[in-house]
């Protein structure tokens, strides 16, 4: 999983992730790119945070920003990880890189007490445009073509909502952007990217 | 990054080593007891004021004190140290900034106490007397030198292989003396497969008709590297491994199936070129290595299992360390696995410690870790830097 592009612009999201984490957690997060979120978690949250990144560029820059960082597939699971082992397991804006969509959404509740994923909304208006005239969306939250995506899942927030109910997943919390601004009203048609923090139901 | 023509130029220079005699006696792992011993060790670089950046550098299977620089400036190449292209300023481990340590283990064939030291009581070389010596017991002859150096801390200790072993090990038994571990290419224990190809390494030596019991040096006292040794023996061993280091498909791209003749001879002289390299290899190492030392050298390797004493749970057995820790293994390394390395970083992680873990992409197998692929070079580079000093 690469996501080094789709990260650096999905910054404005990580003061939002940052409210739902208590002082002094256990996180991690999974497809952390160059680890400057878990570096914000450390310095204004105090957590001990691990990352996890298959890019050596972005492994590199993880320890230079001082975060522990894992060079692991995700797409072979978290079966290292002992149940309930962290308070926070975060996927920001890197679930539809993700091959194995409800095993990677299962393994992180099973390692965290709790969630955090966020995903750029395929059916935000402007993809809705380009579709209708009959292209593959890009934009600033899928800023890459058709042919060269790292992208595996396209999905909508509907969608989400919809696996969620499906595998008792259950939704503490979410929250919708477009072009940095909290979206309130049908979020999505008007999101571009949708926040999550999720915890399972079977408990 | 330096280029690498830089790079090469960054050499800490001619070097010598020096010897630390130690006349405490060292209980040892099985029980025996040295009645005390010599080290010969090299040093890089400048200890500072406050004694905090000195970093270990641990040896492997065939390793030893020169790590870094040349002993000789006219064959500057032969006499380069193993780990030069890691060890110098401007070089990932900066001499600028670390005061470097390297040191030839207990049981080594390169000047420190071993089977071709004299032993005071039988004023004969010790051969196969020198006691079997451990992975523990290497870590506690360099918490000695550490003493006599003035080092009560290590800002590091770092090693491949073997050498990650005994990294490992420094953050167990002296926790608070090794604030980081920097373990790479090495594993939590020997599989079966590893101590099988150590035990075909031993029997070559054993079986030598020139091994004598492990006595051989005292066939010609006069002249105990080039007359009565089980060259042989050594050099059949070496081969094995040789081969365990090396990735098939880096063989292949080397090698392939090259003739040296161009066309089948029907006899066993060189024909294939993986023949001539890998005899070649074996001449050499017969040349500069001791039998017994590698003897020794196998068993330590086989013995080290941390998890032993802990029913074989490896995060019961880590749950002592507190220091920082980086981990690599390499992707083609079929001896020491990334999954070995993957363990030792979950059992790490099980316990709360801090720890980064980098999967090297490099096709030279379990030998990667002395090469400089970028990515490697490159990690462990912002590892060292951000060890606080």
């Amino acid at each position: 999983m690469s996501s080094t592009s789709t990260r650096m612009q999905g910054r404005f999201d990580f003061t939002h992730i940052a409210r739902w984490i208590t002082p002094g957690e256990r996180v991690l997060d999974l497809g952390c790119g160059d680890g400057a979120l878990l570096r914000l978690l450390a310095e204004t949250r105090k957590i001990h945070g691990y990352g996890v990144e298959l890019d050596p560029v972005n492994v590199t820059a993880c320890i230079r920003n001082g975060v522990n960082v894992l060079q692991f597939d995700l797409e072979r699971g978290l079966s290292g990880f002992p149940d309930r082992s962290f308070d926070h397991v975060i996927m920001s804006l890197s679930l539809q890189t993700v091959r194995h969509t409800v095993p990677i959404l299962q393994e992180m509740l099973r390692v965290g007490r709790e969630a955090v994923v966020s995903f750029p909304n395929f059916a935000y208006r402007p993809h809705r445009e380009a579709i209708a005239v009959g292209r593959m969306p890009v934009s600033r939250h899928l800023p890459h073509q058709w042919f060269d995506s790292p992208n595996v899942r396209f999905f909508t927030i509907a969608d989400f909502e919809i696996l969620c109910a499906d595998e008792r997943i259950e939704i503490i919390e979410s929250m919708n952007f477009a072009e940095g601004k909290l979206v309130e009203k049908d979020p999505n048609l008007n999101a571009e990217v949708a926040l999550y923090r999720i915890r399972g139901k079977a408990r | 990054m330096q280029a690498p023509n830089a790079a090469k130029n960054r050499s800490v220079g001619q070097v010598a080593p020096q010897t630390a005699v130690f006349d405490a006696a060292l209980a040892l792992k099985s029980g025996a007891v040295l009645p005390g011993f010599t080290l010969v060790y090299e040093t890089y670089g400048a200890l500072n004021a406050a004694r905090s950046n000195a970093v270990l550098v641990c040896h492997a299977l065939s390793g030893n004190h020169h790590v870094a620089g040349f002993h000789d400036a006219a064959r500057r190449k032969e006499t380069l140290g193993w780990w030069d292209n890691l060890v110098g300023p401007g070089k990932p481990l900066d001499t600028r900034r670390f005061f470097v340590v390297g040191v030839n283990n207990l049981g080594g064939c390169h000047g420190s106490s071993g089977p071709m030291s004299i032993n005071p009581e039988t004023n004969r070389p010790y051969g196969a007397d020198f006691p079997l010596v451990t992975v523990e017991d290497w870590v506690a002859a360099q918490a000695r030198l550490a003493d006599y150096l003035g080092i009560e801390t290590w800002a590091a200790v770092i090693g491949g292989s073997l050498g990650g072993m005994q990294a490992l090990q420094w953050t167990l038994e002296y926790p608070q003396r090794a604030r980081h571990g920097i373990v790479i290419a090495s594993t939590p224990r020997l599989s079966a497969q590893n101590i099988a190809f150590n035990e075909v390494a031993r029997q070559a030596i054993l079986s030598d008709p020139d091994f004598h019991g492990g006595h051989y040096y005292e066939y010609d006292p006069a002249d105990r590297h080039a007359a009565v040794k089980p060259r042989n023996g050594l050099r059949l061993a070496r081969m094995v491994g040789h081969i365990t280091y090396l990735s098939d498909d880096q063989l292949a791209e080397k090698f392939g199936r090259r003739m040296r003749h161009g066309k089948h001879r029907f006899n066993y002289e060189v024909e294939f070129e993986i023949e001539s390299y890998l005899r070649h290899q074996g001449d050499k190492f017969a040349e500069v290595f001791d039998a017994n030392s590698y003897l020794l050298a196998t068993k330590a390797l086989d013995y080290f299992d941390p998890a032993f004493d802990y029913a074989g749970d490896l995060r019961a057995a880590l749950a002592r360390a507190k220091a920082g820790f980086f981990v690599a293994s390499f992707t083609t390394d079929w001896r020491f696995t990334p999954e070995k390395s993957r363990e030792i970083v979950y059992a790490l992680l099980h316990n709360g410690l801090n720890v980064s873990y980098a999967e090297i992409d490099c096709d030279a197998g379990h030998d990667s870790f002395l090469l400089d692929a970028p990515h490697y070079h490159a990690a462990l580079t912002a590892y060292l830097q951000g060890i606080t000093l």
